[in-house]
């Protein structure tokens, strides 16, 4: 598939001085448990996926569950004990320095949890730092630097400090500073954790405004379940180093794999989560009511409308086509039903 | 019982001082035993003992071995010399081509590199020199002396001092700004007008040197260290018995290695600099945040960039303060290899305190002092610098402080050229201020010393005496009286108590070392007068910090007064000691006490700012008053930080009395002194700087691993 961008095959990361002989005997087969026994730690445990071009994948899970160690293996920040990493084709393991350095002059952008803001640069400075790096002039660098900060909604601080900005100004410049080179692929390692629930939501919004305006490859790392429902095109749930579940928010609401999966999905309000195009009847288009709903809104936005019909709902697509009906009795089995403590 | 179940700690404790005690009054003291005697001497004397080793024969008194150990190590500073012989002059030999005779000469290895780097060394201090002052050297250097003979303008003009004062305050405007450029402004006119300018510019050519190749090697090997854990791992026992090294010690195998001169006391500040660079350049590399390392290399940088663009920035702090460092012990040097016939301000502060002429000691320290806080502040400004990149200015502008400065080398230049027509006598004022032209109040201290001991004399003679008789020589007296085995098993079983059997060993090992060297009852002595200073210090310092600590505005201007105090040479501290209480015991250990008060106060006040505000409001709102907040909660938690300072203490303190030997104490400092005029001095020098090294260093790892275990135990790091 040309569209791939990202693609991991049975990735592994082990820590511990014999890692990679215990990995090769383990035939694959890998039990933290015993290679804890063993003095090693296993960070990432078979991982296989792939990110397709354009599309934002959001890996969620617990401190500890190796979702961080997941990223660092693609953006080869530590070499994977096993496995094979590709991008854009590229097989990323067999890369040489210079090449290495090359990808990420060119095609990779990150930003940090902490922010990792060079405390001895201005903003404009710590933007235009990778363009620097890469050999631009210093005027050229500085130049591009500024729409970078435009860009951010920095205007008129860029010549402050970092330690003279807020956490979401700062992130700001984090976010700034990834993009300057204009990287294909993003990765984002819980970028908005350390900010407050306010910023965080702004910066969230800000995020999807950028890259609905970007368009770029994306992995995202966040421990917040609610986050990763916000933001993601996909999601993968992590824990222990082993991905749970993959797939959209959607499914991973109505159909949790694993009970893990499904105590992070009960909470969720799924009326704000879902989508009636996620929850509609595409074998029956016949017998019913007037009343046609966009199979892209929310069920929250149309659930009362839905339930006062006495009929199954029609649903359109944006050409106005109908592409499925939806019964008012599975809006109510969708946000009320299939939930424990029901008293 | 039950006290003993509450505190098993302070029983063992008790129980290792009841075997100290047991032993001490157990031990008599042998009847043939005198202070001065019990060391090796290379006199033959039937009273001794002796015993052959390696060839070589090692004379000693001897002792009861319970009273005193043997000296096994005796033979290690004969060794010692044998082997720095051999190697300049017998070792490897080898054909080096000599470019002033035209032949090939069969030279030792040793012998030729030392000589590669002596040249190179004075190279570049006669370069520095000769451009402040003038000079022939620098061009004899590239062409002969033949040439230089011939052609009469061949000569380095030397700068005129209004020039060299002119340019270090528009540096210091560029660097800082106003206030920076005028203090620059005074100090050089100062300098001059007190004529004290040639000297004054001999040492900043010294420093000049010696300070940026410190701070490059430091870096250098700070940055290999931090890539290599096996460079760090070889570098680390170095550094750590370097720390603690007197600075004295270091002068006699250099001596010995690079002759004497300017260029060996640039070799020896090095070693004496490089170390504290080291430390800190791997601590500053270490503590720079992963997820900066990571942005750095997503960012795209090679190592190179890596290293010099992302990690040396963001550890700046760190790596600044051994810029400090650097600068700090280059002055301190500049006066100590004096010498080693080093030429400069230190030459006529240590001729100045032989004459016991006060008044140019102190004329010359002042000089050393403001020198060393003006380099001090203008290091810090030029680290912190920022570049302004939305400037539009126009060429003026931008060159500025180029362009004045190359008009007041004109201007300097044509009134010099002036001044050789307006003073006739040969001096020119506008060149240079001669030593003996300048203003000097030196007169006026002398009379001022001479006052102070006609009107005091009884008074301070009395406190001497008092001071003397009444607290120094019974408590020289009391640690003398200690038998080696009850030092050993105290200091041992201290070690198994606070760090457990490593901690033991480790201090095991140190305490032989001193004990089975010849010094002994030196280290004793040292012991006694550095514990004697670190007592009144930290009594001093520990109140001073707690009060000054209540105030924030106090606790700020006595950091600030710490900083000054801290930058002054060393040896400065020697002069008003002098000045007061003459040639005694007392004057070094005033000096040891001023010393080593200053990190006593100055980690004692972080130590209670490092206090969480948290605490403090938690412990505000439990309804505790100021007293009761400050020994409940403050000191506590500050006391790990504070104990941190004891062991600076105990460093200062250490260095302060073996500088004392120029005064003239009886410890391990005047051996190394004497050893400097012996010619068998290189191997006796190293030991006893070692044996006072380990004297530190012992109490370091005491201090280390219990602050270590405290800080665990109450959470804080």
């Amino acid at each position: 598939m040309s569209n791939t961008v990202i693609k991991c095959e049975n990735v592994f990361k082990i820590f511990g001085a014999n890692a990679e002989k215990m990995l090769k005997e383990s035939n694959g087969n890998v039990d933290p448990k015993i290679f804890q026994e063993n003095g090693c730690i296993v960070g990432v445990n078979n991982a296989s996926f792939e990110v397709s071009k354009g599309e934002m994948l959001v890996v969620m899970g617990l401190s500890g569950s190796g979702k961080s160690t997941l990223l660092r293996c693609i953006s080869r920040l530590t070499d994977a004990t096993g496995g094979k990493i590709f991008i854009e084709g590229q097989d990323l393991l067999k890369l040489n320095n210079k090449e290495l350095i090359e990808l990420r002059r060119n095609k990779m952008g990150m930003v940090f949890q902490s922010f990792a803001l060079l405390p001895h640069k201005t903003v404009v400075e710590n933007i235009a730092f990778p363009l620097q790096i890469k050999g631009l002039e210093i005027d050229e660098s500085i130049n591009k630097a500024m729409d970078m900060v435009k860009l951010v909604g920095l205007e008129g601080r860029e010549n402050y400090f970092p330690r003279e900005l807020s956490g979401g100004q700062q992130q700001r410049v984090g976010i700034a500073r990834s993009l300057a080179v204009e990287p294909d692929i993003w990765f984002l390692d819980e970028p908005f954790s350390a900010l407050d629930p306010l910023i965080r939501k702004e910066m969230q919004d800000e995020f999807l405004r950028l890259q609905d305006k970007l368009q770029k490859t994306i992995m995202f790392i966040t421990h917040d379940f609610d986050e990763a429902l916000k933001l993601a095109d996909r999601i993968a749930i992590m824990k222990d180093g082993t991905i749970e579940q993959l797939d959209t928010p959607a499914n991973i609401v109505l159909n949790p794999a694993t009970e893990y999966v499904r105590k992070f999905t009960e909470e969720v309000p799924r009326e704000k989560v879902l989508l009636i195009e996620d929850v509609m009847d595409t074998s029956v288009t016949n017998n019913l009511s007037d009343f046609k709903v966009s199979k892209d809104e929310t069920i929250e936005n149309v659930a009362e409308k839905i339930l006062t019909q006495e009929k199954s709902v029609s649903v359109i697509d944006s050409n106005n086509k109908v592409v499925g009906s939806i019964n008012p009795t599975k809006i109510i089995n969708t946000v009320f039903g299939g939930r424990k403590n029901n008293n | 019982m039950q006290f003993i179940k509450k505190y098993p700690k302070a029983f063992q404790w008790l129980f290792l001082l009841v075997i100290f005690f047991a032993l001490c009054f157990a031990i008599e003291v042998p009847e043939t035993y005198k202070f001065i005697r019990g060391q090796a001497e290379f006199v033959k004397d039937p009273n001794q003992s002796f015993y052959v080793f390696l060839g070589k024969e090692v004379r000693y008194y001897a002792f009861d071995v319970f009273w005193r150990l043997p000296p096994l190590l005796g033979w290690l500073p004969i060794w010692i010399n044998d082997s720095l012989f051999f190697l300049m002059n017998e070792w490897l030999p080898m054909e080096f081509w000599n470019s002033d005779t035209q032949t090939y000469k069969t030279r030792p290895l040793v012998l030729q590199v030392t000589r590669e780097i002596t040249s190179i060394m004075t190279f570049l201090i006669e370069l520095i020199r000769e451009i402040l002052l003038g000079g022939l050297k620098t061009i004899v250097a590239f062409t002969s002396w033949d040439w230089v003979g011939s052609n009469s303008w061949a000569k380095m003009p030397g700068l005129p001092w209004t020039v060299v004062a002119a340019g270090s305050a528009i540096l210091a405007y560029k660097l800082s700004g106003k206030g920076l450029a005028i203090f620059a402004g005074l100090v050089m006119v100062y300098i001059s007008i007190f004529g004290q300018w040639k000297p004054s510019m001999q040492t900043l050519s010294f420093i000049l040197v010696a300070a940026p190749l410190s701070f490059v090697f430091g870096l250098g090997f700070g940055i290999a260290a931090y890539k290599s854990k096996r460079v760090e791992k070889a570098l680390y026992p170095i550094l750590l018995v370097m720390q603690t090294m007197p600075q004295y010690a270091v002068l006699v195998p250099a001596l010995v290695l690079f002759g004497v001169g300017d260029h060996a006391a640039v070799i020896i500040t090095m070693i004496v600099a490089v170390p504290p660079m080291i430390l800190l350049t791997l601590l500053g590399l270490r503590a720079v945040p992963p997820e900066v390392i990571e942005a750095g290399r997503m960012s795209g940088c090679n190592n190179w960039q890596l290293m010099f663009k992302v990690l040396i920035p963001t550890a700046r702090r760190d790596i600044l303060i051994g810029v400090n460092q650097v600068i700090m012990v280059c002055f301190s040097m500049a006066v100590i290899s004096a010498f080693i016939g080093a030429k400069g301000l230190g030459f006529n502060l240590l001729l100045a305190l032989n004459q016991l002429n006060i008044g140019l000691a102190l004329e010359a320290g002042l000089c050393i002092s403001l020198i060393a806080i003006l380099l001090d502040k203008m290091s810090l400004a030029w680290a912190n610098k920022q570049v302004d990149y939305f400037g539009n200015l126009t060429f003026f502008e931008r060159n500025k402080n180029a362009i004045f400065f190359g008009v007041t080398v004109l201007i300097g230049i044509v009134l010099a050229y002036l001044g050789s027509f307006f003073f006739k006598q040969g001096f020119n004022y506008l060149f240079e201020v001669p030593h003996n032209k300048g203003i000097s109040t030196a007169d006026f201290w002398n009379k001022g010393v001479d006052w102070i001991f006609d009107t005091f004399f009884v008074y301070i003679k009395a406190f001497n005496t008092w001071l003397i008789v009444e607290v120094l020589q019974p408590m020289r007296a009391l640690y003398l009286r200690m038998p080696a085995v009850a030092t050993l098993v105290l200091v041992v079983g201290a070690g198994y108590l606070i760090g457990g059997i490593r901690s033991a060993l480790v201090v095991c090992g140190l305490t032989l070392f001193i004990a089975l060297s010849p010094w002994w009852d030196r280290a004793l002595v040292t012991t006694y007068m550095a514990t004697f200073g670190v007592i009144v210090s930290c009594i001093i310092g520990f109140t001073v910090g707690t009060l000054s600590f209540q105030n924030k505005h106090s606790a700020n201007f006595m950091l600030g007064v710490c900083d000054i105090f801290q930058t002054f040479p060393s040896f400065v501290y020697l002069i008003p000691v002098m000045m007061l209480f003459g040639i005694t015991d007392t004057s070094v250990l005033i000096a040891v006490i001023v010393y080593a008060t200053i990190p006593a106060t100055r980690y004692t006040i972080e130590g209670l700012r490092s206090v969480p505000t948290a605490l403090h409001d938690a412990a505000t709102m439990s309804g505790v008053n100021k007293f009761q907040r400050l020994t409940k909660i403050e000191f506590p938690l500050a006391f790990p930080h504070m104990m941190l300072g004891l062991n600076q203490t105990i460093v200062f303190a250490l260095f302060m009395v073996i500088i004392g030997a120029f005064i003239g104490t009886e410890d391990l400092g005047q051996y190394i002194l004497k050893a400097l005029s012996d010619k068998n001095g290189a191997g006796i020098g190293l030991t006893l700087g070692i044996c006072v090294a380990f004297i530190g260093l012992i109490f370091d790892n005491l201090i280390r691993t219990w602050v270590g275990q405290r800080k665990k135990h109450l959470g804080i790091d």
